[in-house]
């Protein structure tokens, strides 16, 4: 997975209450949401087969 | 001065036998075991199991209880790697804790280390097992199902802190912390609540967490975790052993989670931050911060003020900032402090804005449109199996199935430095003296803990070297005596043992 470049921005002010100043992120919402699309494209070559049975097989004994 | 927050995390992982499981994969010790034990036979120069390689402690000459209470205390693997960390069996789960780091930084870079360790871990264990078997492990703290295991953190505090004020004033940051480090669960493991009550919230272990303050970790949780092993000079130190955190995928979530606590428990250690944040109900408050994405409840102030999670938050880092200014943040390493800072307050402003805006640093908020993307696609009800399974696959180690791995999210170390931390300890703590000592002389290293070495030097008796002191036997101090001497004995003498 390619790694996001990231601006900086400078310490964002509390004492304004608008929060336009957003931190810098990778993309637009469009761009975010076409990318989880293409996730979602890929995920049922991910996602374990049976999805069902694979849930009720993953128990685990307590820890800590 | 608050003294260096070193710190280090351990990691308790999901294990999973599927397939054709032989004997030897029959329920989760053995199978942790086999895990484990595939690793070192297949990593010969990173790793001594002390129980396989000294299997009769009366020989040794020292006595056991003494030295390695409590790790030999039964037949499970207990290996120290050549890196300094500690690779064992532990509540029937692989468990890796990483050496001890100077800063959050480092124990980043550790953490994921540790990651590395457990794929090529699953990778050996496969090798060995029959066609159609298979081990997987999951760096998740729940089953889904009401059974959690820990991600516990531990930072080094000066003993002369009052432990009641270390109490009172970090709660605030361990409840309201899951809103920016929560790792995101689907559904509810607590009493009488399931899916159709809380569809997804922040944080894996909220649901877990019943008392403020106690000595508990596997049952009736508490927020403050009394634990004091310090591991070093009772007297100086406290170890702080965090029990509340989730494991996180996120490199910037382990570094904002490991770094921010570093900060807030200087912060307490220099009696600058104050008790005025103390919350009514903590236990009823982690949970309803964890159960809230909308991030717009309140929680219940001592003084009768209510204030949501992000506005503690943001609390905390301004507090944060104005001691940055009064004392500096060198206890946490000024460089990483302030890098800390940025992406804490960046994040609480993403959050604020847009959680979507955040979602390549904050793993709830990732896990979260993964799955209201899918509920949404095809129309799954908030108990649908698939929305557990993505939950469960967020986390899934191998590399072809982990979905933290396809999300996008921002990472901060480097491959080789990565791979380097599997096998070299940090440089700046007695986690290197322990790590370059093991790799240089495995045969002659009868017992590694984290505050002793024990070396046999030929001839009787065995000599035992304490580390009481966590930042000594560095690289700086010590490299060259160990490049120089041949023998531990060498090596003793010229450190005037």
């Amino acid at each position: 997975m390619a790694e996001r470049t990231q601006k900086q921005k400078p310490a964002p002010s509390r004492t304004e209450d608008t929060v336009e100043a957003a931190p810098a992120v990778a993309g637009s919402g469009d761009k975010l949401k076409a990318e989880l699309d293409d996730l979602l494209d890929e995920i049922d070559g991910v996602l374990e087969t049976n999805a069902e049975d694979f849930v009720k097989s993953y128990v685990q004994k307590g820890g800590q | 001065m608050a003294i260096p927050k070193v710190c280090g995390i351990e990691t308790e992982y999901g294990i999973l036998v599927r397939g054709n499981a032989n004997e030897a994969t029959s329920n989760p010790v053995s199978a942790s075991s086999l895990l484990i034990n595939a690793y070192l036979a297949a990593n010969r120069r990173v790793g001594w199991d002390f129980e396989d390689e000294h299997p009769g402690t009366d020989a040794r000459g020292f006595s056991v209880d003494d030295l390695l209470a409590p790790s030999i205390d039964t037949h499970l693997v207990n290996a120290v790697l050549t890196n300094g960390a500690r690779y064992y069996v532990d509540h029937a789960h692989p468990e890796i804790s990483t050496p001890e780091c100077l800063t959050a930084r480092e124990a980043l870079v550790f953490d994921r280390a540790a990651e590395e360790v457990v794929r090529a871990s699953m990778d050996a264990a496969n090798r060995l097992l029959p066609d159609g078997a298979e081990i997987l492990c999951h760096k998740n703290n729940s089953d889904g199902k009401g059974n959690s295991y820990g991600c516990h953190e531990n930072y080094l505090v000066a003993r002369d802190v009052p432990f009641a004020r270390i109490v009172q004033q970090i709660t605030p940051h361990f409840v309201t912390r899951q809103v920016v480090v929560g790792a995101g669960k689907v559904g509810c493991e607590a009493p009488g609540l399931n899916a159709n009550d809380v569809p997804y919230q922040l944080s894996q272990r909220a649901d877990f967490f019943e008392e403020e303050v106690g000595l508990e970790t596997t049952l009736k949780r508490p927020i403050v975790n009394t634990r004091d092993e310090p591991h070093c000079d009772p007297n100086k130190y406290r170890r702080l052993h965090v029990i509340v955190g989730d494991a996180n995928m996120s490199e910037v979530a382990t570094y904002v989670k490991l770094g921010g606590t570093a900060i807030v428990l200087a912060m307490i250690e220099d009696d600058v931050l104050g008790d005025d944040l103390a919350l009514s109900n903590p236990v009823h408050a982690i949970r309803q911060v964890s159960y809230d994405p909308s991030l717009q409840r309140t929680v219940m102030l001592r003084n009768g003020q209510r204030m949501t999670a992000l506005e503690l938050q943001w609390a905390l880092v301004e507090r944060a900032r104005k001691y940055e200014r009064s004392h500096g943040l060198a206890a946490v390493g000024e460089d990483v402090g302030r890098e800390v800072l940025s992406l804490w307050e960046g994040i609480l402003t993403g959050l604020e804005a847009d959680p979507a805006t955040v979602a390549h640093q904050v793993d709830w908020v990732a896990k979260q449109r993964l799955v209201q993307g899918y509920a949404e696609r095809h129309g799954a009800r908030p108990n649908d199996a698939r929305l557990k399974a993505l939950d469960l696959q967020y986390h899934d180690l191998r590399r072809d199935k982990c979905l933290a791995l396809r999300v996008g999210l921002q990472t901060l170390t480097d491959d080789a430095e990565v791979q380097r931390a599997t096998s070299q300890p940090p440089l700046t703590t007695r986690a290197y003296f322990r790590g370059r000592c093991l790799a240089k002389w495995p045969g002659l290293i009868v017992a590694a803990n984290w505050d002793s070495l024990v070396f046999d030097i030929g001839r009787e008796p065995l000599r035992r070297v304490p580390m009481m002191e966590p930042l000594r036997g560095t690289a700086e101090s010590v490299a060259r005596l160990i490049d120089e001497s041949d023998t531990p004995a060498e090596l003793l003498a010229r450190l005037g043992a």
